[in-house]
């Protein structure tokens, strides 16, 4: 077979991968759906649930989809599409792409192409070994850990919630000290976040309003594009 | 082994067709570059590939590992068998689980909880997958719109828009125990130059562990 970076195989080969991928998902919500009904779960609470995460998905799906784009330029459609359907995240896959292009030098040949795609697969590839092996094994140590101290055990939980997202309050800013030098450009990321967090207040006080309460249900997809669109003003005055 | 299906509890089902999806998707993706190597009849380009698996390898390794005891607790059984397959964990799949367990006031260990972020991890997954499936068939015409230098500040600032929203969510829940933790994170970020978005991964369990110590201290001082 002669080598082109959008051949049809390459597009059959991400096609099926990720129909496998989707039937995953697919099989676990049904089964999910199925329990929360027999445990007389609230049908209403789940509905909206899934409508909000379906909202919140979107504009991180897109900037996803951005990442397509910008590798489709070098690597053909394909190959970017299954990468980003399926484990990495947009960061990891883009920095083992172009970690690979740059050993490559220009030329993009198969030879070329297949490096790219070992490099980008097995780079990642840890976390899905693992996963099937140690998820029980860890659930069972939290089930444990539960049975001999319940509170402490929720408290184990919020602490490690609150350990993830401190650290991406830290990484907002990760530049703020060239501000000090001038720089204002580093101030952008923390008056989005200021942004955001704002719009979450605003969505809790709205909700405490008679017949507002739906607000609560989309406080997190709100806040998460009405951050993003104030970066657009935001990046206009201080880059 | 002989499992009788009928007999187990839906957690234990959940491990069961866990793993065997688990395996299946893991054998199938790191075959991917395997049958593409194959049908060109190429190899790869072994001393490029020597380089950049130096350049890649240990770090994502090292985080990969120490993501699964991080984030498994957090996901939940089910949300985990499906997060470590379709990616995109920290900026997506656990924000979202959070939100909708938040809301329904239930907890990752208790079964609403691993049904509730179940529901949530699949959503998202399949919500993400349609939106990229729909932007490659309509490449053409998207591209110019989504590369519109007018949006891209949107997308470079999705983490603290996302994170802006959730630290309010959770913070103001545990804000004695969120105090240590933010301030260590915001002296690391701003004085150690090295930490950037390329190295936050590492410092998601350099938080998490300091959290649990001091949530164990104030704990175990009946401050919490």
């Amino acid at each position: 077979m002669e080598f082109h970076v959008n051949h049809p195989v390459l597009y059959l080969i991400a096609g099926a991968v990720i129909l496998l991928v989707l039937a995953q998902s697919v099989f676990f919500l049904v089964r999910a759906l199925r329990r929360a009904k027999e445990l007389g779960m609230d049908k209403q609470k789940l509905r909206k649930i899934m409508i909000s995460v379906s909202i919140f998905t979107v504009a991180p799906a897109v900037s996803i989809l951005v990442g397509v784009l910008a590798l489709a330029k070098k690597l053909g459609v394909a190959l970017p599409w299954l990468r980003l359907s399926i484990i990495g995240s947009l960061s990891y896959e883009t920095i083992a792409a172009e970690t690979t292009l740059k050993q490559l030098g220009d030329t993009l040949d198969a030879s070329g192409f297949v490096t790219v795609l070992f490099v980008m697969t097995f780079g990642i590839a840890l976390g899905l070994i693992l996963t099937p092996i140690l998820t029980k094994r860890i659930q069972k140590g939290i089930k444990s850990l539960e049975k001999r101290d319940k509170k402490w055990s929720e408290i184990f939980n919020n602490a490690m919630f609150l350990g993830m997202i401190s650290a991406f309050l830290g990484y907002v800013f990760c530049d703020f000290s060239n501000v000090f030098s001038g720089d204002t450009s580093a101030l952008i990321p923390v008056l989005v976040m200021a942004s955001s967090a704002l719009i979450m207040v605003a969505c809790a006080l709205v909700a405490r309003l008679p017949k507002m309460k739906w607000m609560l249900d989309y406080a997190l997809p709100f806040s998460l594009l009405g951050g993003m669109a104030m970066a657009i003003p935001f990046t206009a005055w201080l880059a | 082994m002989k499992q009788n299906k009928e007999k187990l509890t839906y957690l234990e089902s959940v491990h069961y067709y866990g793993r065997i999806w688990g395996f299946a998707l893991c054998a199938v993706v790191l075959a991917v570059p395997f049958a593409v190597a194959f049908l060109f009849g190429a190899a790869p380009d072994f001393k490029a590939l020597l380089a950049a698996a130096i350049a890649i390898l240990p770090m994502y390794w090292a985080v990969g590992l120490v993501e699964v005891f991080t984030y498994v607790p957090m996901l939940g059984a089910g949300g985990a068998y499906l997060s470590f397959v379709t990616g995109n964990i920290s900026n997506l799949k656990l924000p979202c689980a959070l939100d909708a367990m938040n809301r329904a006031e239930v907890k990752a260990s208790e079964e609403e909880g691993e049904i509730v972020s179940t529901i949530a991890i699949a959503t998202s997954s399949i919500v993400t997958t349609v939106i990229i499936f729909l932007g490659v068939l309509l490449i053409i015409p998207l591209t110019p719109l989504l590369e519109n230098p007018a949006l891209e500040p949107a997308f470079d600032m999705i983490l603290p828009a996302l994170f802006g929203g959730l630290a309010v969510a959770f913070v103001s829940k545990n804000v004695k125990l969120a105090i240590a933790p933010m301030i260590l994170m915001l002296a690391l970020f701003i004085f150690v130059p090295a930490l950037n978005e390329g190295t936050v991964g590492i410092m998601v369990p350099v938080g998490v562990l300091f959290t649990v110590a001091v949530a164990r201290i104030l704990y175990k001082k009946g401050k919490l």
